[in-house]
């Protein structure tokens, strides 16, 4: 043990921990199936029959190694691949983010560099902020009608908050010396904005883009499963519906993997814009 | 009297002192500095140099009083006068090199990249940056390296009048010797003004054509105009050779060590222009006895 490095040792114990887990889970399921003692709920939903009790790894993985080796075949709408599934959240999700970022960062620039701004702004923020994005879906749904657009609109409204907020303040912390650096090389407005404001607040926005796109991540999965159609969430709920908790649990390790990819290419963004003072 | 290239007119700050109150640093200070001098200001920490330059700079707005340039008022900052931040102020996230192009690129915005940045070595290497060392951020460089390059970035852009504050406080001896040089050469063959702060004496006599003393704060004076009266080219190890030399430094020493105390906190209603002092043990003291009056003499003899 001695000769392993920090990172060799922890990948040794993340993976113990996963065998351990996986056999544990795997050795308990059937004594669950072998208690007798079923609620009225379970016997409803059909847990005692072997198809809706909670799956073993094994099946899980047998799941995903069927559904990740044919993950964009479309068989009608209640039968599409996890690749379309994923696809479609992704969409909404990067489409709603990128709508809220065109607003908040410019709004967040603006907010930052002027206290009246600020000021004046600050009340509505306060008040909109602490709404679950998901109060939205009704009037979203009435307004827009189209459960699609609706979706798109609940991950902007909840993008919009983190990122707006981190600009602002971000902006308004760039140290006076580096304005006056750009004030006496006689920079104008935009250019200060550009060349000395941005890259000295980048790291605090990029931090409230990181933010936002895990809550849109988190969001969408419960956003989908109200409007239906398609997506991640609806998939979930779907295959509850048909009592395949295989699929299930299967598709929300998928929900962590890709969430997981998504932070991931932010916390690069975020090394990519970070500096040393 | 034709008015001198940078004229300083009853410049008065107060700050709210924080407890409610006010906090006078300087009033109806007045004092101007000729085309091509360099003038250096010296006084203890806190006493307002740094406020007065950045109010020279047009980074600051005072209280009252105007800062004229060539006749024109100064509002605002400009690249005709380039400053040398007490903190250097390099932008953390560019490059060494970066660093100066910035500033070499907004002063040419004609010029190409390549010219650019040809000029902003030439000035890096000129302070001793030369290598890979260019290339790297201000985080990964050593105090000295990173006021020096503060120090290439204002240089490189030839501003008509120079701002230093402390710039060379966080060098060794040596480099600190070696970037004088490059400073007396930069602006001998120009037509530059520098108006300088330090804490250093030494350093102050061998730049300086003139030294302002300031007085402490609160309500602090620039109380005297000291001549450097020590002929150029001056060197380090030629200069303490003069006769002047010691003379002059002691009155500065004397200044700043019991005078500056004795002489803060006096209120005054009327302008504070600072006597003009000159100490010259070349001439016969009957000559130069009535351009220094007061008790000046003391440290003369
Ligand atoms: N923004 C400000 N608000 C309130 N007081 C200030 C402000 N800036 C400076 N002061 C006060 O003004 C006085 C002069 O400050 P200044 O920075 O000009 O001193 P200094 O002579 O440059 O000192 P040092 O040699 O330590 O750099 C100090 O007493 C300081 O507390
Ligand atoms: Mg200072």
């Amino acid at each position: 043990m001695g000769q392993l490095s920090l990172n060799q040792r922890a990948a040794l114990l993340s993976l113990v921990m996963l065998v351990v887990g996986l056999l544990v889970w795997e050795l308990s399921i059937p004594a669950q199936k072998a208690a007798e003692e079923l609620t009225e709920y379970e016997r409803l939903t059909g847990a005692g029959s072997a198809k809706a009790g909670v799956p073993p790894p094994s099946d899980v993985l047998a799941k995903a190694w069927e559904q990740l080796s044919n993950p964009f075949y479309d068989a009608g709408p209640n039968d599409k691949g996890i690749g379309i599934q994923i696809g479609y959240s992704i969409y909404r999700v990067l489409t709603g983010y990128a709508l809220a970022a065109a607003l908040a960062i410019p709004l967040g620039f603006l907010i930052g560099m002027s206290p009246v701004a600020y000021k004046a702004l600050n009340p509505f923020i306060q008040v909109l902020r602490p709404i679950s994005p998901l109060a939205w879906m009704p009037l979203a749904l009435f307004i827009i009608g189209d459960s699609e657009a609706s979706a798109i609109f609940v991950i902007f409204i909840c993008s919009i908050w983190p990122m707006l907020i981190n600009t602002a303040f971000g902006v308004a912390a760039v140290r006076q010396d580096w304005v006056n650096v750009a004030r006496t090389h006689e920079l104008g407005h935009l250019k200060t904005a550009f060349f000395v404001i941005l890259p000295a607040a980048a790291p605090t926005i990029v931090t409230g883009m990181r933010i936002s796109i895990g809550i849109a991540w988190l969001v969408i999965v419960a956003a989908e499963m109200l409007v239906g159609g398609t997506g991640i969430g609806y998939y979930v709920w779907n295959e509850w519906n048909n009592l395949d908790l295989t699929s299930v649990v299967f598709s929300i390790l998928m929900i962590g993997v890709v969430g997981m990819m998504l932070d991931a290419a932010f916390g690069y963004l975020q090394r990519t814009v970070s500096y040393v003072e | 009297m034709s008015k001198p290239f940078l004229s300083i007119e009853e410049l008065t700050q107060v700050y709210p002192d924080g407890k409610g109150g006010e906090l006078t640093v300087f009033e109806k200070a007045s004092f101007g500095v000729e085309k091509g001098e360099f003038v250096v200001i010296l006084g203890h920490s806190g006493c307002g140099k740094s406020t007065i330059m950045n109010i020279l700079a047009g980074l600051a707005e005072p209280t009252s009083g105007v800062v004229k340039m060539d006749g024109y008022e100064v509002s605002g900052p400009s690249l005709d006068r380039g400053v040398v931040f007490q903190n250097y102020s390099l932008l953390p996230w560019l490059s060494t090199l970066k660093n100066v192009t910035f500033g070499v690129a907004a002063r040419h915005p004609e010029w190409s990249k390549a010219q650019v940045v040809e000029h902003s070595t030439k000035f890096l290497a000129m302070v001793g940056l030369e290598g890979d060392v260019i290339h790297r951020k201000p985080s990964q460089l050593s105090g000295g390296m990173r006021q020096r390059v503060s120090i290439a970035r204002a240089f490189a852009n030839h501003p008509q009048l120079l701002l230093l504050d402390e710039p060379f406080g966080a060098l060794d001896a040596l480099t600190r010797g070696t970037i004088q040089d490059e400073l007396l050469k930069i602006w001998g063959g120009t037509e530059q003004t520098v108006f300088m702060i330090t804490h250093d004496i030494d350093e102050a006599i061998l730049l300086a054509d003139r030294i302002l003393l300031m007085t402490n704060g609160p309500f602090a004076r620039v109380a005297e105009s000291v001549e450097i009266t020590i002929p150029r080219p001056r060197t380090r190890t030629t200069i303490v050779d003069h006769p002047n030399y010691y003379a002059i430094r002691n009155h500065l020493v004397h200044f700043l060590g019991e005078r500056s105390k004795e002489l803060a906190g006096q209120k005054g209603d009327e302008v504070n222009k600072p006597v003009p002092v000159r100490i010259d043990k070349t001439v016969s003291v009957s000559e130069s006895e009535p351009e220094t009056p007061r008790p000046l003499r003391a440290v003369n003899s």
